[in-house]
């Protein structure tokens, strides 16, 4: 499912004395299949773009495309509730949404909303808190008994029984620790890998942009200044830091090499294709080189 | 929610922004008494005229008061349709059962309105040029002879304080909890009252949930930091009266006397 | 050299729960040294700060700080030494306004109002805040509201500042502007900083990393000596530092790399004088 932005801007209360804007202009395809990733600093409407994902913001001007729904200032509030499925949405500390009293209710919570049947909708809580690596113990204890890292799982857990076909993250790795992140992270690049799944992805982590990402939207000030794939964003470091958004730290890397003397065709992203340029200006082992 | 003005606050840096808020908020309730007391046309000019001076000096666009009146406008109108329908007295223009419209209805019901707007309009000027938070300042400071009976002012300020510092932190956190249920397909003010009801289960007990967090957090910060009750603490904050302080004082002296002289 | 905070065979477990927090921790920490605490969540580096100053009291064995013992009785003298900058920048903002939260712990001290205003003055402008003092702090930044919280601490002169996960909840940029800071107040006067931390920029800074796991210090050592665990370093707690990665990456294609630590300075003079002997 393809999500369109064509021309939208958005305004905050707007049509009051403290109107203030927080979109401007934006023309952009999220496509079907793709993992995208949205740069940029704190403030610069990263967040309001994201709300018309699911059209729980209506543009002001401009039309947001969602599948086949056309959301714009005019479109009324009802019947959204497919949209809403479709588009799954994980807010920043998404542990904040947790309220049943088990576990398995407040997974099945979404389902429900969207008119599965009650069996079913706990049929997927236990699929999806094995999912997200909790043991099936858990579905029928109070999530406020649960450390931080695991409430976080159950909210994410509750938006994939949702069945979504886009998955929305909004920082979804702040404030856990390195292991937490990593998990996390590879969850949503084996949903993305192997159900599919559209991933848009608000991020401060430009490693994890250059690891998953293949495309990047950069925001400041409510307006989309560069697309492009992460190759091409992280091609101009210069611009970039101007940005204050910096770089992957194999990109930072590959500079310092670049300064002392090591030639690149490109500048690598990750980890292993860093090493991979590296490895024929180095001298290996005999009989141990693998590629 | 969010087109309100009333109890809303415009930073600025004019004269009466820059009154002390004990002023303020006197002159506000003595304003509002005495405007009971105009009974003629003329006094209500006056009243008028006071209003509009201070508006002025608070350099803000008339508009605004205006719009302070807009929500509150059917309350109004109900009002002044009583007065209209049920006051007795003087010529009767028009009469069907029990309702009649008279001479004296007509006038008391302008009198009413003219009471409202006075009333709203000065209301609004008092939020709009004083921060909440100094207007908790001058209710402690003004209730401070209270403590000889033992109410525990201090610490009721202190309480007033932290809860209208994280009014913004709550609404934000409101928000957001909205989204996310929004987002898994909760409808807010929607449907029956039942229904309503319920939706608003998944909103309450993440709230509830994090402002226990919240105090928690801030108790073992505010103990961190050698909190230990209201004893024995300096203050930072101090309010001090100046001249414009005492020009806004004479002011209200000044009105009152056209005020009595324009009355009946 | 003198020990701004001894602790000696410390235990604590919080009511209800089925195993100790702490067990048996010693440590001690020298005045004007930086130590970084690192464990994965859970692993008690929180209740260990809290323990410093007072906030929970011992299970078992001694707390010290700058030589006075931790009682009843010393717990607010304690208090005045050390300040605490915690995780979550919103909830330990107790004031109106910025300069009302720098305030607010001279307030507790009873300070009388013209030292307290002098105070705070000093504080905001050691931390670069001073325009905003009239700023409420619903218009701050993450990064600028743990700015204040340090302001808040400078004012009352402390010896200790512990920073209790504080760059956990802030973004790339108030990160760095939080530990830039710290290392300023540092270069300006003897200042003892305890950081409870995940991020190996932060832990890098320190002089010493003490690794606590399931509640006990399972090592101690210097960033060099505790990087030298390399991939292992994620399940204790603590990213690897990009110049581990780049090197497992390289060992796993053949390349000899040292077995020593290197940070990315010295990877990238090791690779250099490796790439010459082609």
């Amino acid at each position: 499912m393809d999500i369109t932005f064509d021309h939208v801007s958005y305004t905050y209360q707007a049509g009051t004395p403290f109107a203030g804007e927080g979109l401007q202009d934006i023309s952009v395809t999220i496509h079907d299949g793709s993992y995208t990733a949205i740069i940029g600093h704190t403030g610069s409407g990263k967040s309001t773009l994201l709300q018309h994902l699911n059209a729980l913001l209506k543009p002001t001007s401009g039309t947001v495309t969602i599948g086949d729904r056309q959301i714009t200032s005019e479109t009324s509030n009802k019947n959204l509730k497919p949209l809403r499925q479709q588009v799954g949405m994980v807010f920043q500390f998404a542990e904040n949404q947790l309220f049943e009293q088990t576990v398995a209710r407040d997974i099945a919570f979404g389902p429900k909303n969207f008119g599965v049947p009650e069996a079913k909708a706990n049929a997927l809580a236990e699929q999806m808190v094995t999912l997200v690596g909790l043991p099936a113990s858990v579905l029928s204890q109070s999530p406020f008994d649960l450390s931080g890292g695991q409430m976080r799982r159950v909210a994410i857990a509750g938006v994939l029984a949702m069945q979504p076909s886009v998955l929305v993250l909004d920082e979804p790795t702040a404030g856990l620790d390195p292991a937490g992140r990593r998990d996390m992270m590879q969850l949503f690049a084996k949903l993305h890998r192997e159900q599919h799944l559209t991933v848009v992805l608000v991020t401060h982590q430009m490693d994890d942009v250059a690891d998953y990402a293949d495309h990047v939207l950069v925001m400041d000030h409510g307006r989309l200044v560069k697309t492009g794939t992460p190759r091409e964003i992280f091609a101009d470091p210069v611009w970039l830091t101007a940005n204050q958004l910096g770089l992957p730290k194999t990109t930072q890397m590959a500079m310092a090499l670049q300064r002392r003397g090591f030639k690149f065709a490109e500048l690598p992203l990750t980890t292993s294709a860093l090493a991979a340029a590296l490895l024929p200006q180095l001298p290996v082992k005999a009989g141990e080189r693998d590629e | 929610m969010n087109k309100l003005i009333i109890g809303r606050y415009l930073p600025g840096n004019s004269w009466v922004h820059q009154l002390d808020p004990r002023t303020k908020l006197l002159a506000s309730f003595y304003f509002i008494a005495i405007v009971f007391m105009a009974n003629t046309w003329l006094s209500y000019l006056v009243m008028f005229a006071g209003v509009m001076v201070m508006i002025a000096a608070s350099r803000i666009r008339i508009g605004f008061f205006l719009r302070g009146v807009r929500p509150m406008i059917w309350l109004i109108l109900f009002t002044v349709g009583l007065q209209i329908f049920f006051t007795t007295g003087g010529h009767v223009y028009w009469q069907w059962g029990w309702l009649h419209v008279t001479h004296y209805g007509l006038i008391n019901g302008a009198y009413i309105f003219c009471r409202f707007v006075l009333i709203i309009f000065v209301s609004t000027l008092l939020t709009l040029t004083t921060q909440p938070l100094s207007l908790a300042d001058a209710v402690e400071s003004l209730l401070r002879p209270l403590r000889y009976l033992h109410v525990p002012v201090t610490e009721l300020a202190l309480v007033l304080q932290i809860a209208l510092r994280f009014v913004p932190t709550l609404m934000d956190q409101t928000t957001k909890i909205m989204n996310a249920q929004r987002a898994r397909g909760v409808d807010f003010g929607t449907g029956g009252l039942f229904q309503q009801m319920k939706a608003v289960v998944p909103l309450l007990i993440p709230l509830f949930v994090d402002s226990f967090g919240i105090a928690e957090d801030l108790a073992t910060a505010m103990d961190a930091r050698g909190y230990r009750g209201g004893d024995g603490r300096s203050k930072f904050r101090v309010l001090a009266y100046h001249s414009r302080d005492w020009v806004a004082g004479g002011s209200m002296i000044v009105l009152t006397a056209l005020l009595l002289l324009t009355r009946r | 050299m003198t020990q701004a905070i001894e602790i000696a065979h410390l235990n604590y477990q919080y009511p209800d729960t089925p195993r100790p927090a702490l067990r048996d921790v010693s440590l001690s920490v020298a005045s004007g040294e930086w130590v970084a605490i690192i464990g994965h969540n859970g692993s008690g580096k929180s209740t260990l700060a809290k323990n410093i100053n007072g906030l929970l009291a011992p299970g078992s064995g001694t707390v010290t700080v700058g030589g006075e013992l931790l009682t009843e009785e010393s717990v607010w003298d304690i208090r005045a030494k050390v300040g605490i900058v915690f995780q979550n920048p919103d909830n330990q903002f107790v004031g109106a306004t910025v300069a009302d939260d720098v305030a607010f712990g001279l307030e507790n001290r009873g300070m009388p109002r013209p030292e307290m205003i002098k105070r705070v003055d000093s504080a905001l402008a050691a931390v670069n805040m001073t325009e905003f003092a009239t700023r409420e702090p619903a218009r701050l930044s993450g990064g600028q509201k743990q700015r204040v919280a340090i302001a808040g601490i400078v004012a009352q002169t402390p010896d200790i500042i512990i920073l209790d996960e504080a760059t956990s909840m802030l973004d790339p940029a108030g990160r760095q502007e939080i530990l830039s800071l710290i290392r300023e107040l540092r270069a300006a006067r003897p200042l003892t900083v305890v950081s409870i931390t995940h991020d190996i920029d932060e832990a890098a800074l320190a002089d010493r990393i003490v690794l606590l796991n399931d509640g006990e210090i399972v090592e101690t050592g210097t960033p060099a000596e505790i990087f030298r665990h390399g991939e292992e370093l994620i399940d204790l707690g603590l990213d690897v530092p990009y110049a581990g990665r780049l090197k497992a990456a390289l060992a796993q294609r053949g390349v000899a790399v040292p077995a020593a630590y290197l940070d990315a300075e010295g990877l990238v003079d090791y690779l250099w004088t490796l790439h010459s002997t082609m």
